[in-house]
């Protein structure tokens, strides 16, 4: 019989995990923001090439059906926003294929939320006050900081985020002790962004620092809109708790016609590395011509905040089964 | 040889990198939320025993090395080569200082200790984590004294200097720590 049919979290963890979600849910409760439910299982599939996804076969007699297992609610969650749900949130499992480490299981909890006429600023101060809703007097963080990324990135590398040189990138890279960094990144500025921002920006942060990050590179865009003033960054910040990515938002990309051309980038980007090709979600550019309201949305891994919470060193000290017990 | 995949990337896993026999010794899954998945891979050169760290793009590969540890009998020293044997088979093999390294100070005609092969050939020794070794040279105790406190340099039939409790002479054979190089015991023959 195998020995390890045991859950790998504490009870414990599994109180503060129930206690964590009771309390997100009275959160935005008291701001009238409606909880929703959408399918994990889906038709369709977002595009990002650095989101590997799980399908599976969907038995309809006579025909037979590729479907997949959402790596976000986004799509579903838009879909809503456009037929006039108003500002709505969901907890839900989000799986993402081959992502297993001390701070990734490819099944995960994610809580997503979008506030209709939002913008970024707005959504930064929504997440203050969950983060400090949430954590209370448990992690003495420090004022958290709303910080650019072109600063931010600035701060522990010298370099500027925004005008890149293979040159002066590599330098940095070779004093911090990174002499592969040439060869992993070539000439791909957000490789190289990804790189650096993760192994160096992401290890300066301090202990107990909250960061809320935002002014992603354009390279970096994802599904968020240009910043109106200047085209070289986007509306996108994400929130780093000691130094952990633990979520990420966007002031959304409304824009159908943007939308197909960065679905297109993408499933581009997918052919030339072989990766499977998923047709375009039609539903969503369907919504997003039929007009999504002006809004911002922001994911958080919940399994990291109770990490954070917990001062667990892996996810697996939160998890009841994580994929190796699952 | 296999070839392994950065999610095979386990602690103890023996690949080559940059044409060196290494050991991983730990591997952390660094992953932004929308951008490139990377390892961060701490692993030993296991001819020069330095530890480096090195990230690959996830989905790389490294080809495995053909790495063994095997339990040998050391036979003699002919000068340039040190000689051992695998008990089993008989079969010999031979290595120089450069390979032997530190280890040397702890071996003793017959004593076990582990050879480590790349491609059939050594690539370094490890001694048992005990040995027990003869004091050659060491100063004579102070009479009466039986705590050791502070305690003496003592000259082992190896050539290995420990220190040693004060009450220890020249000619009796002793209990050492090969990992700390501590002594641990007088062996009553």
């Amino acid at each position: 019989m195998p020995a390890d049919w045991q859950p790998t979290c504490s009870l414990e963890l599994l109180r503060l995990r129930a206690q964590t979600l009771a309390k997100v849910r009275e959160f935005f409760a008291q701001r009238a923001v409606l909880e929703v439910e959408t399918p994990l299982l889906s038709h369709s599939i977002g595009t990002d090439p650095n989101l590997a996804f799980f399908s599976t076969d969907y038995i309809s007699a006579p025909v037979t059906q590729t479907m997949y297992l959402q790596t976000s609610p986004e799509f579903a969650m838009k879909r809503l926003l456009a037929s006039g749900s108003g500002s709505i949130f969901q907890i839900s499992k989000a799986f993402r294929n081959s992502e297993s480490g001390r701070f990734h299981n490819p099944e995960f909890t994610l809580l997503e939320w979008y506030r209709v006429d939002f913008d970024l600023n707005q959504l930064m101060t929504d997440i203050t006050d969950l983060i400090s809703y949430l954590f209370g007097a448990k992690l003495d963080l420090h004022a958290m900081q709303r910080i650019s990324y072109q600063q931010i990135f600035y701060q522990h590398t010298g370099l500027d985020a925004l005008v890149f040189s293979a040159q002066a990138y590599n330098e940095f890279a070779l004093q911090i002790g990174l002499p592969e960094a040439l060869s992993l990144c070539g000439h791909d500025h957000a490789l190289w962004l990804d790189l650096l921002f993760s192994h160096c920006v992401q290890a300066r942060m301090e202990h107990l620092s909250c960061y809320l990050v935002y002014g992603y590179p354009a390279c970096q865009s994802s599904l968020a809109r240009l910043n109106p003033a200047d085209a070289r960054i986007t509306e996108r910040v994400e929130l780093f708790i000691n130094g952990v990515e633990c979520g990420n938002g966007y002031h959304e990309l409304c824009d159908p016609q943007e939308q197909d051309r960065r679905f297109c980038n993408e499933l581009t980007v997918r052919e030339q590395k072989q990766l499977p090709v998923p047709t375009k979600d039609q539903h969503l550019l369907a919504a997003l011509v039929s007009g999504l309201p002006d809004c911002s949305g922001m994911a958080i891994g919940i399994d990291r905040l109770l990490m954070l919470l917990s001062n667990s060193k892996s996810i697996n000290d939160v998890l009841a089964f994580p994929v190796c017990r699952a | 040889m296999a070839v392994y995949s950065t999610s095979e990337f386990k602690a103890g896993l023996k690949v080559m990198l940059d044409n060196d026999p290494c050991a991983i010794i730990e591997n952390e899954f660094v992953k932004p939320g929308k951008g490139q998945a990377f390892n961060r891979v701490k692993i030993r050169n296991l001819k020069t025993g330095r530890v480096i760290e090195r990230t690959f793009k996830s989905g790389e590969s490294l080809e495995g090395a053909d790495v063994v540890d095997v339990d040998m009998q050391y036979l003699y020293n002919d000068g340039e080569f040190r000689h051992f044997m695998v008990a089993d088979t008989f079969e010999q093999y031979q290595a120089d200082a450069k390979i032997v390294g530190d280890t040397a100070k702890w071996l003793k005609d017959q004593d076990m200790c582990i050879v480590t092969l790349w491609n059939d050939a050594p690539l370094a020794v490890t001694p048992a984590n005990f040995v027990e070794l003869t004091i050659v040279e060491t100063d004579p105790g102070v009479r009466g004294d039986t705590s050791g406190g502070g305690g003496k340099p003592a000259t082992l039939d190896t050539g290995a200097v420990v220190r040693v409790p004060l009450f220890v002479q020249t000619g009796e054979m002793i209990k050492v720590d090969t990992r700390t190089g501590e002594y641990i015991s007088r062996v009553k023959e």
